[in-house]
């Protein structure tokens, strides 16, 4: 017999049994359309986050205080206070600007950076308030839609002026546009917009459109009280190009530990780069993504039982077909196929609808979350496809062997006496 | 002779747990071509036995089995397949019509086993035009009556041109009114194409139809009789 031809006598038997098909194709419908679902959103986690960090800029490095053992990994700075840690300190930042001894830098932006509410006319929000220096806005790419960026003559007069992120200032004003010259109060004193930034989007480390940026002086001596005047919570260096990150990292250290006088491997700094985040968080998604896809592979098992089951049930069922066929001159490789086609066929249909079920799945998370504002869109990738049909094919085969080849060596006499 | 059947101390050997139940001991005989024979026996004489070696769905566990000139007693599952499909047409007492096909498509089976594309559609519908049925081709089974859907397991017997047909009890789960119809449809299928016709019956009338009556007691030919010519080896 032909394989057309079982695959016809496949069809009319599937057909035969609608509900029962049904069901048992179900179970693969769901395993694959949580694969493809999963991997696609795991795929979407990664590329938004990883899109984010490359939109820092490829070559901006951060240096925070406290040593990698003791801060861990991420951005510590914050928390690696409280031990004998020397706190970073303008002067670093000025060392790590020095042409001569770090050539591989070219711009270098301390600051330093705390929560305060922001008022103005009753409206309040909480931002993070950052103090930072004239570099800042060229080593962060920042954009202003509108004003101006903090300068040298603000910086040196210590003067309350601030810039807004364009959220910050819908919180406040309820729309971010023609605010500059405005007076809001932070944390009670009044601070004169001269500026509102681009609307980025979300990022890595929040929203950089919350937020608020006063000068660095002006934040050291009102706002965010240190321990020293001069100390910083983190240095942004900006490198050369993106190739020299690492030759300024080393550069950085090196000047670091000779001002902190700190033997090497026993740092109270850390030096993050660009690349670092991005393998940190790719190696996260990347276990979150096998994880993801190894819980739908799980489902995906369990509908190939689900078929199994019932090419067992469909075997003992028809056991006088069998014989009945195997009487008209079937061989045992006639009823192999015909069974095997049957469960093929199951999951070949069961992985189709899965396909466009977790296409569909991923399609509302991706709606979803653009509707909730999150910059996030799962990636339906044609590796996904491509292994899910194969595996629910290969299951299909797999858990069909067993029920077809206990089809094809019923005794056709057993088989004929069978009720 | 021209033997269709030459059957050679034939010995069957089941073995029920720790018991071997012997069915055959040892039967010899020979059915000639064209034949009319039908083999009869009380319940446990060997007779199913018989049918399903001389049907080729069972080898013997010794003896020597010719079917149209080859040699059965010792093949494979899959030539036996083979000889099933070229050789032997068979008609059983429950019909045994797959639901979900038509008349014509069961009729197709045999034809599907044996590898044919080409035709096939047209042999069916022949054979089911012989037995009376032109008009029923796509009616499917449970639209048919008990008569008619034994008249479509004859059709799908003498479909692929067998040697022999095999019937077992052919009309037992038919009125006597239908049986007779079916009797002679498979008669008169001998007469005109000289198919050799066995018929395992316990039905003395029906017996009384043929030719040659074998009959098995305890395994053996029963020689004791003398009916219609009588067992003869």
């Amino acid at each position: 017999m032909s394989f057309a031809q079982a695959l016809l006598e496949a069809i009319e038997s599937l057909n035969g049994n609608k509900m029962r098909s049904g069901l048992t194709v179900l179970g693969i419908v769901i395993g694959v359309a949580a694969v493809i679902a999963m991997l696609a959103v795991g795929n979407g986690a990664q590329e938004s986050i990883t899109g984010s960090i490359s939109s820092i800029g490829t070559n901006l490095l951060f240096v925070f205080r406290g040593g990698p053992e003791q801060g861990g990994g991420g951005p510590p700075g914050r928390g690696g206070s409280g031990n004998n840690d020397r706190p970073l300190t303008l002067g670093d930042a000025e060392a790590i600007a020095d042409p001569f001894a770090a050539p591989s830098v070219a711009a270098v932006a301390p600051a330093i950076q705390g929560n305060g509410v922001i008022t103005y006319a009753g409206e309040n929000t909480s931002t993070t308030i950052s103090g930072v220096t004239a570099a800042y806005s060229s080593v962060r790419n920042m954009e202003l839609a509108e004003g101006e960026f903090i300068n040298e003559e603000h910086i040196n007069g210590r003067m309350s002026v601030v810039i807004l992120g364009p959220e910050t200032a819908d919180a406040i004003f309820g729309y971010h546009d023609g605010i500059v010259g405005e007076t809001v109060r932070i944390e009670g004193q009044p601070f004169r917009i001269i500026g509102v930034l681009v609307a980025k989007g979300g990022g890595a480390f929040g929203s950089e459109d919350d937020a608020a940026y006063i000068p660095f002086t002006t934040a050291q001596a009102r706002l965010i009280k240190r321990g020293s005047l001069d100390q910083v919570d983190v240095i942004f260096v900006q490198a050369t190009t993106a190739e020299t990150v690492t030759s300024a990292s080393d550069e950085i250290s090196n000047i670091l530990r000779q001002r902190h006088r700190t033997p090497v491997g026993e740092d109270d700094f850390t030096v993050f780069t660009q690349q670092d985040f991005l393998q940190t968080f790719e190696s996260i998604t990347g276990v979150l993504t096998i994880f993801l896809g190894g819980i739908a592979g799980i489902s995906l098992l369990v509908g190939g039982i689900g078929i199994m089951n019932i090419m067992l049930v469909s075997v003992t069922e028809r056991t006088r077909e069998i014989g009945l066929r195997k009487a008209l001159g079937a061989r045992k490789k006639d009823i192999l196929l015909q069974f095997l086609t049957e469960s093929s066929l199951l999951s070949l249909l069961g992985g189709i609808i899965g396909i466009l079920f977790g296409w569909l799945i991923a399609f509302v998370v991706g709606k979803v979350a653009a509707a909730t504002g999150n910059n996030f869109t799962p990636i339906v990738g044609t590796d996904a496809i491509l292994l899910s049909t194969s595996f629910s094919a290969i299951i299909g085969l797999f858990f069909g062997i067993y029920p077809a080849s206990r089809a094809a060596n019923l005794e056709p006499v057993e088989a004929l006496r069978h009720e | 002779m021209d033997w269709v059947i030459e059957a050679r101390d034939l010995t069957k050997i089941y073995k029920m747990g720790e018991f071997d139940v012997q069915a055959l001991r040892g039967v010899s005989f020979t059915i000639t071509r064209g034949e009319v024979v039908s083999i009869m026996g009380p319940s446990g004489s060997g007779k199913s036995t018989m049918m399903n070696t001389l049907g080729c769905l069972d080898r013997p566990t010794s003896g020597e089995y010719m079917l149209d000139g080859e040699a059965v007693a010792t093949m494979t599952d899959d030539q036996l397949a083979s000889v099933r499909n070229r050789k032997v047409g068979f008609v059983f007492q429950s019909f045994n019509l797959l639901s979900r096909l038509t008349a014509v498509g069961n009729v197709e089976l045999p034809l599907r086993y044996a590898g044919l594309v080409e035709g096939r559609r047209d042999r069916a519908k022949a054979a089911l035009e012989m037995v009376g049925l032109g008009d029923r081709m796509t009616h499917r089974p449970y639209e048919l009556s008990g008569g008619q859907q034994q008249r479509v397991a004859v059709a799908r017997a003498i479909v692929n041109d067998p040697a022999i047909i095999m019937a077992d009890e052919p009309t037992g789960n038919l009125d006597s009114k239908v049986g007779k119809e079916i009797m002679n449809l498979l008669l008169n299928l001998n007469k005109e194409r000289g198919t050799t016709l066995i018929i395992v019956t316990h039905d003395p009338l029906i017996a009384a139809q043929t030719q040659r009556v074998i009959r098995l007691r305890d395994g053996e030919l029963d020689l004791t009789y003398e009916e219609n010519g009588g067992s003869k080896p």
